[in-house]
């Protein structure tokens, strides 16, 4: 090919030279950092590794996560379907407003989200002298951390709903409901089928924030061992202890939760975009074919092709 | 069940929906609501169902108050535009979800609901397609499942709302038939929107006219077409020449614009009605009109005679079965559409001079001020 | 809104509103609203003092300079990721475009002590900078890379379906026009992307200021030279200066507020031009 004829295609040159520009920029800022994680945990070999994770301390870390993971994905979960049932499928007033509102966690800094908590529940807090005459503890305890979570894990759910529902439209809710079903068996048998992948990927990236949350929770967290420390604020604490082996192995579990939600999303994005060119190809029904084995029934069954 | 809608207003705002709608459809009629987009058929349509509340007036089922009724509860089979089948259920379970969310006391069995569901697959002849999805269907067989899926619920009223505005011309054509004859067999009021006249003149029993959210006619077919109550009506079903004319006593003078009144003097050698000009009684005097004339009412002739328009023939194409003729008659252009013997004997050349000779024509008054138009017809 | 809800025979408004109104303001509102109550306790100058103070200053003064330079070098290699990972056919393609997530996956404090080794003297890419002069961990030059790491994918990821949906006719009607390649980029496409460029960059910006979990391990938190806002919040309320620490906060969140604002009204315009495009 000639370099006269690159006004619809760069040079292969070019090309190449941009490529490889991009992929050394990622493989500097993402591919190295990636590596290095599990390079530092495995540096003193596979033994002091697993040492490393057999803690006590990184246990109660891990099992800490979990719990925490498990309190607010519910919540968050029926938020985000109540948040975009309404947002996807009435028109009302302030409906622009909402959104932003609901967006608001994601640009808040983690540190402020768990500073609103302290202020609250905390010894010097609104509620803190009340909390503290009663026995009960918010702040540098589980609640707190929950709470500081649910906050900046807050718009993803709704976020990953409000499009893919306002997509689907209202025509599938009104037919059940045309056709005899209760509210609650039309969210249970029409609605969630039809966002359980959109549904799931929220989850998934509300999770993966949700376990790997250091900031908010930080502040919040007190850094009591073996009782309020997260797998990061676990990670953290062995950092600043110099524990490198210690540090980075329980970073190398985050490093693949990371890539496991990445694999997940990855996945759930490939099943939607097949879900969605469906939903396309419902719309317009006569411009895109049935699929192949559509078309061969249809061959075996002329006469009931055309009534 | 009958069904009758009695001034049923309704407003999204400031834009008037539906405005003193008054309508009776008597049991297992098939009724078309046609229309032009944003007139507020399917407005109509899901006030009927109750899908939507009206801001005025009432709907009677069967003589009984059915304004505040849910749909749950209205019994109404209903068919959307783009079917809202359900994707994530086999055609199957969409034909069965009416009995499967019934409550427990009044669902069938599973055998019941089995040999229902199939036999209602039967009737849309698409048994064979059972355990297949929604999106392994064409447009056609998707319309089909979306109306066993409605009838599952033995309805009391059926209603579809565009219902072949999706579709092909070809799978158009089939479903419409298909569609009338299964009304003749299962036989249960149905009331279908449309924007094609076409549609609504073949399938439907009577069909309601509407325009800007109000009934313009309500007739059968026939009526409709060879009898329009308005211009719109007219404008609306079919093609059509629009003379601009005046009234004169009781007369109306078919091209003669009232503005033109010089040349309605210079003109007028003879009376009105001996010399070009076509005469229908009508009830104002001296005011504007217009009169309407479908093209496949004129018929051209090379002698004068009376009340033929002189006319000069401008373009001559066949187009199927018929023949269609453009002629000008001063600076009016009129359609002539000529069955193709009758064309074959005329033989028209372009440039001749012709006489026309409408043999039904339908004058509206325009009155100054107002809105409503005075009708009268001349042969 | 009930008068709305009323046209629709879908159930579920009052509940649905009623819940999200509800879990909305116990979870993020109320919250807020009580810390700007709390700020109140101050007085104006008070408040002023705080804010305007030399190590509140600086510490803001770093954490906008290393966002913004971050956020400008992810628009530069973001245009070029986005482009390579939309034009471009190269093996392993739909791996790397995976990988660009890693950031909103990877938690915070790995990629903050992973930064920090690897720029440390002896790290892995520090024992290459450092002999050149170069030194990174423990200095704002830190800052600036964990930002752009946190930041990576925003751009990339905001104009990805941009390019994707650039119609080819545009650069053709450009070439039989008589356009270079370069003018064709510059003139035609370049202009398509930028409503979505800036809106990443914002995006990326507004993570860059609020971001604590990578930076504090990298920065050296060196008062008045590396210590970003966040971590000067969390000092202060170790020391147990609630009141200094929510007037920074309630600065930080007015921040935010501001860039939200910006990125919706962005994003606005983006939806709207990608729309007009579509029509045209």
């Amino acid at each position: 090919m000639k370099p006269r004829h690159s006004a619809l295609a760069e040079p292969p040159i070019v090309r190449i030279a941009l490529t490889t520009l991009a992929l050394l920029f990622l493989a500097f800022f993402l591919g190295l950092p990636l590596l290095s994680v599990f390079a530092e945990a495995f540096a003193a070999g596979v033994p002091a590794y697993l040492r490393a994770l057999a803690d006590p301390e990184a246990r109660s870390a891990v099992i800490l996560t979990v719990i925490v993971a498990l309190g607010v994905l519910p919540l968050n979960i029926v938020f985000g379907v109540a948040a975009a049932w309404v947002i996807a499928k009435f028109e009302f007033r302030g409906k622009a407003a909402l959104i932003t509102l609901i967006d608001l966690p994601f640009a808040v800094s983690p540190v402020v989200a768990g500073l609103v908590f302290v202020l609250i529940f905390g010894a010097q807090g609104l509620f803190g002298p009340w909390l503290m005459a009663h026995d009960i503890k918010i702040i540098f305890a589980l609640p707190g951390i929950v709470l500081a979570t649910l906050f900046v894990t807050f718009p993803f759910i709704a976020r990953e709903l409000i499009p893919l529902m306002q997509a689907q439209g209202r025509e599938e809710e009104e037919a059940a409901i045309s056709l005899g079903a209760s509210g609650w068996q039309m969210l249970w048998r029409v609605t969630l089928p039809n966002i359980k992948w959109g549904l799931l990927y929220g989850v998934i990236l509300a999770n993966a924030r949700a376990m790997g949350e250091f900031g908010a929770v930080s502040v919040v967290s007190g850094h009591i061992r073996g009782e309020t420390n997260t797998l990061p604020l676990h990670v953290e604490i062995l950092y600043n202890e110099y524990n490198q082996v210690g540090a980075f192995a329980a970073a190398s579990v985050l490093a693949m939760l990371a890539l496991v939600t990445l694999l997940a999303k990855t996945a759930v994005e490939w099943r939607m975009r097949r879900e969605t060119a469906m939903l396309s190809a419902e719309l317009s029904p006569e411009r895109v074919p049935a699929p192949a084995s559509g078309r061969t029934a249809g061959a075996t069954h002329p006469s009931a092709e055309r009534p | 069940m009958s069904i009758e809608i009695r001034d049923i207003g309704k407003r999204f705002g400031d834009f008037v929906a539906l405005d003193g709608i008054n309508l009776t459809i008597p049991t297992g009629e098939l009724v078309a609501l046609l229309g032009p987009s944003g007139c507020g058929k399917t407005t109509l349509l899901r006030i009927i169902a109750g899908m939507e509340s009206a801001d005025t007036g009432q709907v009677l089922f069967a003589g009984e108050e059915a304004t505040h009724l849910h749909v749950r509860e209205r019994q109404v089979g209903f068919v959307f535009q783009h079917y809202a089948l359900f994707r994530h259920m086999t055609v199957f379970e969409n034909v069965a979800f009416g009995l499967r969310v019934k409550p427990r006391r009044e669902r069938p069995a599973e055998a019941e609901i089995r040999r229902r569901v199939m036999e209602l697959l039967g009737l849309v002849q698409l048994d064979w397609l059972a355990d297949r999805y929604p999106t392994q269907l064409s447009g056609g067989q998707r319309q089909r499942i979306a109306l066993a899926r409605a009838l599952a619920v033995e309805p009391k009223v059926l209603l579809l709302d565009e219902p072949f505005g999706a579709l092909d011309t070809q799978v158009r054509k089939e479903l419409r038939r298909w569609l009338r004859r299964l009304h003749d067999e299962v036989h249960i009021s149905s009331v279908f929107v449309t924007h094609d006249q076409e549609e609504a003149l073949e399938v439907a029993d009577r069909v309601v006219v509407m325009n800007r959210g109000r009934i313009e006619q309500i007739g059968t077919p026939d009526e409709v077409y060879s009898n329009p109550a308005s211009p719109f009506v007219y404008r609306f079903l079919g093609d059509v020449n629009v003379f601009h004319s005046r009234l004169q006593g009781v007369w109306a003078e078919i091209g003669r614009p009232p503005s033109g009144g010089a040349a309605a003097a210079s003109a007028g050698s003879g009376g009105a009605a001996a010399e070009g000009g076509i005469a229908a009684p009508v009830a104002t005097d001296d005011d504007a009109a217009l009169a309407f004339v479908r093209p496949h009412d004129i018929d051209i002739v090379r002698a004068p005679q009376a009340g033929a328009l002189q006319a000069t023939i401008q373009d001559v194409h066949a187009i199927g079965p018929s023949v269609r003729v453009e002629l000008a008659h001063e600076s009016e252009l009129i359609e002539v559409e000529l069955t193709r013997e009758r064309a074959e004997i005329l033989a028209l050349r372009k440039g001749e001079q012709v006489w026309l000779s409408p043999r039904q024509v339908r004058v509206f008054a325009v009155p100054s001020g107002g809105e409503e138009f005075v009708s009268g017809s001349g042969i | 809104m009930s008068v709305a809800a009323a046209r629709h025979v879908l159930p579920g408004f009052r509940l649905g509103m009623g819940y999200t109104i509800l879990y909305l303001s116990l979870i993020v509102l109320l919250p807020l609203a009580a810390m700007v109550f709390k700020s109140t306790e101050l007085t104006a100058a008070q408040f002023w003092a705080i804010a305007s103070g030399e190590r509140a200053l600086a510490s803001l003064r770093i954490t906008f300079g290393a966002s913004l330079l971050a956020a400008m070098i992810n628009a530069v290699f973001g245009v070029l990721t986005a482009w390579v990972l939309v034009r471009y056919p190269f093996p392993g393609k739909r791996f790397v475009d995976a990988l660009v997530d890693l950031p909103f996956a990877l938690p915070t404090a790995v990629a903050g002590i992973t930064l920090a080794t690897l720029y440390a003297g002896n790290g892995w890419i520090g024992r290459y900078l450092e002999p050149l002069g170069v030194k990174v961990a423990f200095t704002p030059l830190g800052i600036v890379v964990a930002l752009t790491f946190i930041g990576l994918p925003f751009v990339v990821r905001t104009l990805q379906p941009v390019i994707e949906d650039i119609e080819p006719e545009l650069e053709e009607a450009a070439a039989t026009l008589g356009a270079t390649r370069w003018q064709t980029f510059a003139r035609v496409l370049f202009p398509a992307m930028l409503p979505a460029l800036l809106t990443g960059f914002t995006l990326a910006l507004s993570r860059a200021i609020g971001e604590y979990g990578s930076v504090i391990f990298i920065a050296g938190n060196m008062p008045l030279i590396s210590e970003i806002t966040p971590l000067l919040i969390v000092s202060k309320l170790e020391q147990y200066d609630v009141a200094g620490a929510t007037a920074l906060a309630v600065v930080m969140l007015v921040i935010s507020f501001v860039l939200l604002l910006a990125v919706n009204g962005l994003q606005w315009r983006l939806a709207n031009s990608r729309r007009a495009g579509a029509r045209a």
